[in-house]
Parts: structure tokens; C-alpha cells; sequence
């Protein structure tokens, strides 16, 4: 996934200020920032809701202005809000994707199966969605995400709202998937814990610009401080307004249906 | 050779497979509410039941030969679909709200295929509402022709004028973008559509202006072929059917269109 001098405005506020960005096949990259740092403006554009005003942006050498059909079936997306059906059960939830990604269907009710368990969702799998817990929605989104075997897992904050345990699971699934599929995973988070513990790179992007990129360890490392984590970095590049942005976006993420 | 056939074939066949998928994911969410669908079957027995057994005594509307209650049966039919496809404008926003439609726009799926599939919900629910309607009207004594025929026709009738008004809503939604906005608007536009409609009374009884406003209105088209399959009115049903045609393709063409803006 390449990223070339994308710039985006609202009317009067500049979203996305001229964004560089090259993301490798099979890892884990995080995009960090606060509140209105331009992350989900730039997931918009990368999942082709958003045409790009200015710049290149191309996902597996697709230019996701001109290819976007091509583009939308390598991804799988999962919006902040948490956003499963709740008048339909888990596995046509599931089963929905599984068709608007034109899995075969003599492979339909396996694959469905397969990701649902793969998700430990298997007990609940014929329960109306609306009795999910949060955890369980995000885990369920993410098997909606996954019937297709996407190259590219775009997450926007996967784990705002959810409890401990529940965020623990949510990532354990990631990395089995990754391991076992060896997709590509673009996620969002303000969790700077979250993207040190599991991000193989991570981007720090404040206004609208990446203001550094590393392994979180060599950004931690380059502040040399004893004791510094990823928050001390965070705080060093965006001048400590970690909690720059309002309560907006939690309020859409706990909408849940 | 078979690149240049499989070009048009391909975008056709992926709206048809996606359009079935949306319908069928429908049916399933509506199986799980049927107390819904008894809710808002409650509006149209009161209109037939209240406005409509004391205007057949007031005889007050020059209908002819026609007892007021058997003019206003279709009516009402009508209004009750309606009713039920003009709330899918907020239905839209709500599902924009929770990131569903975002999540559904990063799928390969055409955007008309998103908003058929609302459209075709909103016909099944009005054919509930149809169902209700028939069966009270029969009750209450109106004499309804219900061959299979005329019943399919009606059946066909109602879908398409609930596509057409669920996609208006759609677009509405598109240009105001807000749920209460949205709300706003549903109320003020239900009420000029129902009542420059031939839906309460004959077009002859209103002000010029507003046949005029009448002759634009697809709801007075919906009626005029309910009224002609249901009491043997005189109807123009092959104009009432390629106006219903016509504006649901228009109207479906467009809030594709709009799709795009709710999730910018």
C-alpha cells in the first residue's frame, strides 16, 4: 500500500496535509495520532469511501481512483463504529459478506463456519447479533472482514470501547490470522500500549503529516530517555495533545446496533 | 472475442447476485420483527375506521356510484405504503450513523444494488400493510375484485410506488445528511403528496393548481391503479404502470448517486 502526497480538506480544515506512506506486504502497521490527526480521512481514502483531491494512492499497485471495485476486493474493513446487524444473526452476518465478495457457493457455508470459529464465535453463531457483548461484535466484524480472504485488513480503532479481555481477544484473533494468512493489517488506534505491544511499524501522524515512523521500539529508543514507552514519543511529536480531539469519537464507536 | 461480450455481461450480473444478496439479507432482518408490522398496521385501520365510516355518512366527496368507503379503500392503501417507504430516508442515516453503510460501500457492490435492496424492503413491508388493508376493507364491507390477477397487479403496483418513495427518501437523505433534519422533512413532504393525490377525494373537486400538482405526483398514479384493479374504476393502467416503472428506475438511479455522500 503506497501513499503519495495526499492532501484532503473539509471546507475550511485540512484533513490530510500532504501524507507519505508505504506500508509492506504482510505486516502490521499502526497508524497513530490523536483526535483528528487526519487517520480516518486517510482509511477513507485508502477504502476507496473518499476519492483522493490530491495525490496517489494505490493499494497492491491499484490506483484506488480508477480500480475501485479491484481495490474493494482485496480489502477487508472494519469501520470504528461497531456496526454488525443486530436484527441478523452471527452467521448471516457473515454469510452476507461471504456473498458480496463473491465467495463460491459450495464453499459459502464452510468458509462462513471456518471464520466464525476461527473468531470463537461458533457458540453464538445463530443468536440474533443484538445479544452480542462489544467484544463479541468486534469479533464478529472481523469475521465479516475476513470471509473473503482479503491481502489487506483495514482496522479503524478496533478496540476503543471494548473491556481488557475483550481487547486482548480481538488482537490475539489478528495475529492468528495473520500468521496463518499472511495479510497485510492497517490499523488505527490511540492505544499507544496497544500499538507497542503489537504493531511490527508504526506512523505517528499529527495535522495531517506523518511526523515519524519506525518500530516502535527504535522510536522509543531514539528518544534516549531511560524508561521512555511509546507515549513519550507520542507526547514528543504532537507537543502531549493526546487527548487533543473530543468525546465524538468514542460516542459513534459505542453506537453500537 | 469473449473479452468483448463478458464486458457489459459482468457489471449486470454483479448488480443482479448483489441486488438477490440485499433482498435476502431483508427478508431476514423483517422475519425477526413482526411486532412492526402489526404496529403500523394500526394507522390504516384507523383511517378506514374513523375517517372513513364518518365520511361515507357525511357524503360529502362526489364519488359517483361509488360508496365513499370502497373510493377510499386503495387510498389508504396507498397512504400505508407510503408511509411506511418515506422513513427509509432516516433508516439510511441511522445505518450511516452505526457504520453499517460504510462497511456495506467498501464491499465490490454496485450502489444501485445497496439501494434496491432498500427498496425491495420497503415494498414487502407495504405488502403487509397491503394485506391488512384488503382484509379490514373486506370487513368493513367494501366489495374488492381480488382475482389473482387484479391481486398481483395490486402486489406490483404497490412495490413499485414504494421503491419510488423510499428512493426519494434516500436522496432526501443524501442532500440533508441529518436524522433530524431528515425527520423534518418526512412529515412536511407526506403531507402535500398525500393530500395533492387523488387518495381522499376525486381530482375533479380540487383548485386548478393543483391538478396540476396532481398530474406530477406518482402516489395519484399508485392510486388510480389501485382503485381501477381493486373497484373496477376507470383506470389508465398502462400510463399508471409506466409512470410507477419510470419514476421507481429514476428515482432508484439516483439515490445511488446520493450513496456517496452520506459516507464522506
Amino acid at each position: 500500500m503506497r501513499i503519495e502526497g495526499l492532501r484532503h480538506r473539509f471546507k475550511e480544515t485540512v484533513a490530510v496535509d500532504g501524507l507519505d506512506l508505504v506500508v509492506d506486504e504482510a505486516e502490521i502497521f499502526g497508524l497513530l495520532g490523536p483526535n483528528g490527526a487526519g487517520k480516518t480521512t486517510t482509511i477513507r481514502v485508502l477504502t476507496t469511501l473518499l476519492p483522493p483531491q490530491e495525490g496517489a494512492v494505490e493499494v497492491f499497485g491499484l490506483d484506488v481512483r480508477r480500480r475501485r471495485m479491484a481495490v474493494r476486493r482485496l480489502i477487508g474493513y472494519v469501520p470504528q463504529a461497531l456496526s454488525a446487524d443486530a436484527a441478523l444473526s452471527g452467521r448471516e452476518n457473515v454469510t452476507l459478506f461471504a456473498r458480496l465478495f463473491d465467495v463460491p457457493r459450495a464453499q459459502r457455508r464452510d468458509r462462513t463456519a471456518e471464520v466464525i470459529d476461527a473468531m470463537g464465535l461458533t457458540d453464538a453463531a445463530d443468536r440474533p447479533a443484538g445479544t452480542y457483548s462489544g467484544g463479541m461484535i468486534r469479533r464478529l466484524e472481523l469475521a465479516q472482514a475476513l470471509v473473503s480472504s482479503p491481502r489487506l485488513l483495514v482496522l479503524d480503532e478496533p478496540t476503543i470501547g471494548l473491556d481488557p479481555v475483550a481487547r486482548a481477544g480481538v488482537w490475539d484473533r489478528i495475529h492468528e490470522t495473520r500468521a496463518r494468512t499472511g495479510m497485510t493489517v492497517l490499523v488505527t488506534t490511540h492505544y499507544m500500549e496497544e500499538a507497542a505491544a503489537h504493531c511490527d511499524r508504526v506512523a505517528l501522524m499529527h495535522r495531517g503529516r506523518i511526523r515519524a515512523l519506525d518500530t516502535p521500539e527504535a522510536l522509543v529508543r531514539s528518544l534516549d530517555e531511560e524508561d521512555a514507552n511509546l507515549d513519550d514519543v507520542f507526547r514528543e511529536y504532537t507537543g502531549g495533545d493526546l487527548e487533543g480531539g473530543g468525546l465524538k469519537d468514542v460516542r459513534v464507536a459505542r453506537r453500537a446496533r | 472475442m469473449s473479452v468483448s461480450l463478458a464486458a457489459p455481461v459482468e457489471p449486470i450480473r454483479l448488480l443482479a447476485s448483489r441486488t438477490s444478496a440485499l433482498c435476502l439479507v431483508e427478508l431476514q432482518k423483517l422475519r425477526r420483527d413482526r411486532t412492526e408490522a402489526v404496529t403500523r398496521a394500526v394507522q390504516p385501520a384507523l383511517w378506514l375506521i374513523i375517517f372513513g365510516q364518518t365520511f361515507t355518512r357525511l357524503r360529502v366527496v362526489p364519488t359517483g356510484d361509488v360508496p365513499y368507503l370502497d373510493f377510499l379503500a386503495p387510498g389508504i392503501l396507498a397512504q400505508s405504503a407510503l408511509f411506511v417507504s418515506i422513513f427509509y430516508g432516516i433508516h439510511i442515516i441511522w445505518e450511516r450513523d452505526a457504520g453499517v453503510l460504510a462497511k456495506l460501500m467498501v464491499t465490490p457492490t454496485p450502489r444501485a444494488a445497496l439501494v434496491t435492496g432498500k427498496a425491495f424492503a420497503a415494498g414487502v413491508r407495504a405488502l403487509f400493510q397491503a394485506i391488512v388493508v384488503v382484509a379490514l376493507s373486506t370487513l368493513l364491507g367494501v366489495h374488492l375484485r381480488l382475482g389473482p390477477l387484479h391481486l398481483l397487479g395490486v402486489a406490483a403496483v404497490v412495490v413499485l410506488g414504494s421503491a419510488f418513495f423510499c428512493c426519494l427518501s434516500i436522496t432526501l437523505a443524501g442532500l440533508v445528511l441529518k436524522r433530524d433534519r431528515m425527520m423534518g422533512i418526512g412529515q412536511a413532504i407526506i403531507m402535500p403528496l398525500f393530500f395533492a393525490s387523488n387518495a381522499l377525494y376525486p381530482v375533479s373537486v380540487m383548485p386548478g393548481w393543483l391538478q396540476v400538482l396532481n398530474h406530477v405526483n406518482p402516489l395519484s398514479y399508485e392510486v388510480e391503479a389501485l382503485r381501477g384493479l381493486l373497484i373496477g374504476t376507470p383506470a389508465r393502467l398502462l400510463l399508471d404502470f409506466g409512470v410507477l416503472v419510470g419514476s421507481a428506475a429514476v428515482a432508484i438511479t439516483v439515490a445511488s448517486m446520493m450513496l456517496g455522500r452520506l459516507t464522506r
